[in-house]
């Protein structure tokens, strides 16, 4: 049965907007979905929500989605981020940024934020590459891959980014593919309902791109890999989170409870106008 | 406001302290900063103010970050504000651009120093001038003030918050080294008597609102995070709806023209400088900043034996004070044009005033010019 | 309230499908064709506005309602929902 009839989660897409720019199988739409899916399933105050990106193709997301939203320089969503928390703590802020702007460019800020352990949720859509440019190298880029920039095969050591969230201090950190769009939305949704930096990786195929320079050149080529070497294992140690040809190690690293700069703030600021006598 | 936040009175404060003291008089409830000399006190005296007075401090982890945090409280609703010198100001620029292209009302300050790169960093300069004006990449106009005074800190810093909500473009504040360091007699009026403006506000529903479609002043009203009105800002080419417009033409040509317009057409409003015995004046001085005060002194020695010597001072470096500058060059034989740099507003005073012969006056390094240095140029060219 | 999956079916009932297809909105990536867990849909003939293949329903009674064709689509072209019936449908 077929019919022209309005998709249950269109009320979170801007209409004017839509259909979005990504390549056919691109991940960075089962992310979009798994977001506004989370957002559906949750009893959130959506004038209160502000998604930051950054510049790539994932960047395009917050143009996407129907609520505030800031297109910013590359690599300075969280920064940007930051601004919006602090002077207004009630909203909800979420970065949803690539791998590339937030871990090259953008990795000062990602570190300090995440040791500030302050109130943004981030989501970085890991596609190996710098799609949006043609497709570079970039920090999560394999070794040995073909890009545009190591025609002979990548010589960099890519980053654990579970590693580096969890060592830089965040309080929730996660990893899923877009095959994994269930976990992926319960992720999104445990990180909109806690407090402190939570970050969630999510592994994106970009078959046009990385795909096809890497012998993947479909995006079920790349779901494939993605469904048949991940291993979901739970509050493993981050360092060894592995991503190879065989091993993908996925799941959530970091639960835990830490005092917010945001509340750190505000208890010192009762502190200081009590110190005043006001 | 809370009366505590302005501090009625007279005091005897250094630059850097009366600038902040002048941000927290207009209204600017978040600081986001970098250490570096010599800018580092108003940081420091930021931090001591801002939780007093209900406000946010923070230290980023960089300018760049500074700045990016300041658009950010722009954009969710106070007034924000960030100071810096020349390499800070340098790592600034992209992000200056991006205030510009969303129209993010925020004040830097960048209290300039010896330069290039590194340079002098605790010793005075006027050579980032014309990078306030062309230092982000793109076509862009862009407002710029330059205090002479420990006064002028305070005061130039509450214009500069008020011209940014104003016409929603970051709004820099220019000083140098010996204005922010050196101690003056500062009045600070009561709350009532300083004029705070804020930016316009949407008076229109969520669903008729366009966030970057102008009124007749070509300013739009501006929503902020959380109000409900679920808009779209990027830095790319957009339209009236906030959404990005690559492709066309059409739209880049309105976008960019309308925000250089937004300031060129109101310039009148904005410009602001101080005519000293200009009326009848044969050799005009023009200066700004420090170099202004000894300017000042020159002239009135040079009246003393004789030349009829005026000072336009330059309130508003950018936009130019083209007008000004042709009226005086109009009716005077010469002007002469101190600057701590190698020749930066030399080039837009001899740009205005066309025919009229101009003197450059550069001085690098430790020391302003003196009254004297400016005395025997005004007697030179007279 | 609970996903489809965490609420236990009854044995050999299976719930009503309807399987909505925006047809031009498909961009032909396969997903929902190759991730179904009852083979409800195959790729059709028919070439949409984007020049892709969208899918077409083939077995509609084997669906179980599950939703990863609706979850793991990139371009929102395809979703689930229960049948509304009142009586034998």
């Amino acid at each position: 049965m077929t019919e022209v009839v309005k998709h249950p989660l269109a009320k979170y897409l801007r209409a004017a907007m839509m259909p979005h720019i990504w390549c056919p199988g691109c991940g960075n739409g089962i992310i979009l979905n798994a977001f506004a899916r989370a957002l559906d399933e949750l009893p959130l105050d959506l004038d209160k929500l502000v998604v930051v990106s950054g510049i790539g193709c994932i960047g395009r997301a917050a143009g996407y989605i129907n609520v505030d939203s800031f297109h910013t320089t590359h690599g300075r969503p969280i920064a940007f981020a930051t601004g919006v928390k602090l002077a207004k703590p009630d909203l909800e802020v979420v970065v949803i940024s690539g791998d590339g702007d937030l871990f090259a460019i953008g990795g000062n800020h990602f570190i300090h934020a995440a040791r500030r352990n302050i109130g943004i949720k981030v989501i970085c859509a890991n596609n190996f590459n710098y799609g949006m440019t043609g497709g570079q190298v970039g920090p999560t880029t394999p070794l040995e891959a073909l890009t545009t920039t190591t025609p002979y095969g990548n010589i960099e050591h890519p980053f654990n980014l579970v590693h580096l969230a969890a060592a830089s201090g965040a309080t929730y950190v996660a990893r899923w593919t877009t095959f994994h769009v269930r976990m992926l939305t319960m992720s999104i949704k445990k990180m909109l309902q806690r407090k402190g930096f939570s970050f969630i990786e999510v592994l994106s195929q970009c078959p046009e791109i990385y795909g096809r320079h890497n012998n993947m050149r479909t995006g079920l080529e790349i779901m494939e890999w993605f469904r048949r070497a991940s291993v979901i294992a739970n509050f493993s140690d981050p360092a060894r989170a592995e991503i190879t040809r065989d091993r993908i190690v996925v799941g959530e690293f970091v639960e835990m409870e830490k005092p917010t700069y945001e509340q750190l703030l505000h208890a010192k600021m009762a502190q200081i106008a009590e110190g005043e006598g006001a | 406001m809370e009366k505590k936040a302005v501090l009625t009175g007279v005091h005897f404060m250094s630059g850097d302290v009366a600038c902040a003291e002048g941000a927290i008089a207009a209204g600017c409830r978040f600081f986001a900063g970098y250490p570096i000399t010599p800018a580092t006190e108003i940081a420091e005296h930021m931090a001591v103010r801002m939780p007093k007075v209900g406000g946010i401090y923070i230290q980023m982890e960089d300018e760049i970050a500074s700045i990016a945090a300041v658009i950010g409280a722009s954009y969710a609703g106070l007034k924000a504000m960030t100071a810096t010198s020349g390499p800070g100001f340098s790592l600034m620029q992209e992000n200056i651009g991006l205030a510009v292209m969303t129209e993010a009302p925020c004040v830097i300050v960048d209290v300039m120093r010896g330069g290039p790169s590194t340079g002098q960093p605790t010793l005075p300069g006027q050579q980032d001038v014309m990078q306030a004006k062309w230092g982000s990449h793109g076509d862009y106009e862009i407002i710029a003030l330059a205090p002479s005074s420990v006064q002028e800190m305070f005061d130039l810093t509450v214009e500069a918050f008020n011209l940014a909500e104003m016409y929603r473009v970051p709004t820099l504040l220019m000083a140098d080294e010996v204005v922010a360091h050196m101690w003056e007699r500062v009045v600070i009026p009561p709350v009532e008597e300083i004029k705070v403006v804020n930016r316009k506000k949407p008076n229109v529903p969520p669903g008729k609102y366009l966030p970057f479609g102008p009124d007749d002043d070509l300013v739009p009203p501006m929503a902020c995070f959380g109000e409900g009105y679920r808009f779209h800002a990027t830095g790319l080419t957009h339209d009236e709806y906030g959404y990005p417009r690559t492709q066309d033409s059409d739209v880049q040509m309105r976008l960019v023209k309308r925000l250089c317009d937004k300031i060129r057409r109101n310039a009148d409003k904005i410009i602001r400088v101080e005519e000293v015995l200009l009326d009848d004046a044969d050799v005009v001085v023009i200066a700004y900043g420090i170099v202004a005060r000894a300017a000042l002194s020159a002239v009135r020695k040079a009246r003393e034996k004789g030349i009829k010597a005026g000072l336009l001072r330059l309130i508003t470096l950018w936009p130019f004070p083209d007008k000004h500058v042709a009226e005086a060059a109009e009716r005077a034989k010469a002007m002469v044009v101190p600057e701590m740099n190698c020749g930066q507003m030399v080039r837009e005073v001899e740009r205005a005033a066309k025919i009229t012969p101009v003197y450059h006056l550069p001085k690098l390094g430790e020391e302003p010019h003196t009254p004297m240095e400016i005395f025997q140029a005004i007697r030179r060219y007279s | 309230m609970p996903m489809t999956w965490e609420v236990p079916s009854q044995a050999g009932a299976k719930p009503k499908a309807e399987i909505h297809i925006i047809k031009d909105q498909c961009k032909g990536c396969g997903f929902c064709i190759y991730y179904c867990p009852r083979k409800v849909l195959g790729e059709s003939d028919e070439i949409n506005a984007r020049g892709a293949h969208p899918p077409k329903v083939v077995n509609e009674s084997e669906c179980i309602l599950c939703s990863l064709c609706t979850a793991i689509c990139p371009d929102f072209a395809i979703f689930v929902k229960e049948k509304q019936c009142k009586d034998g449908c």
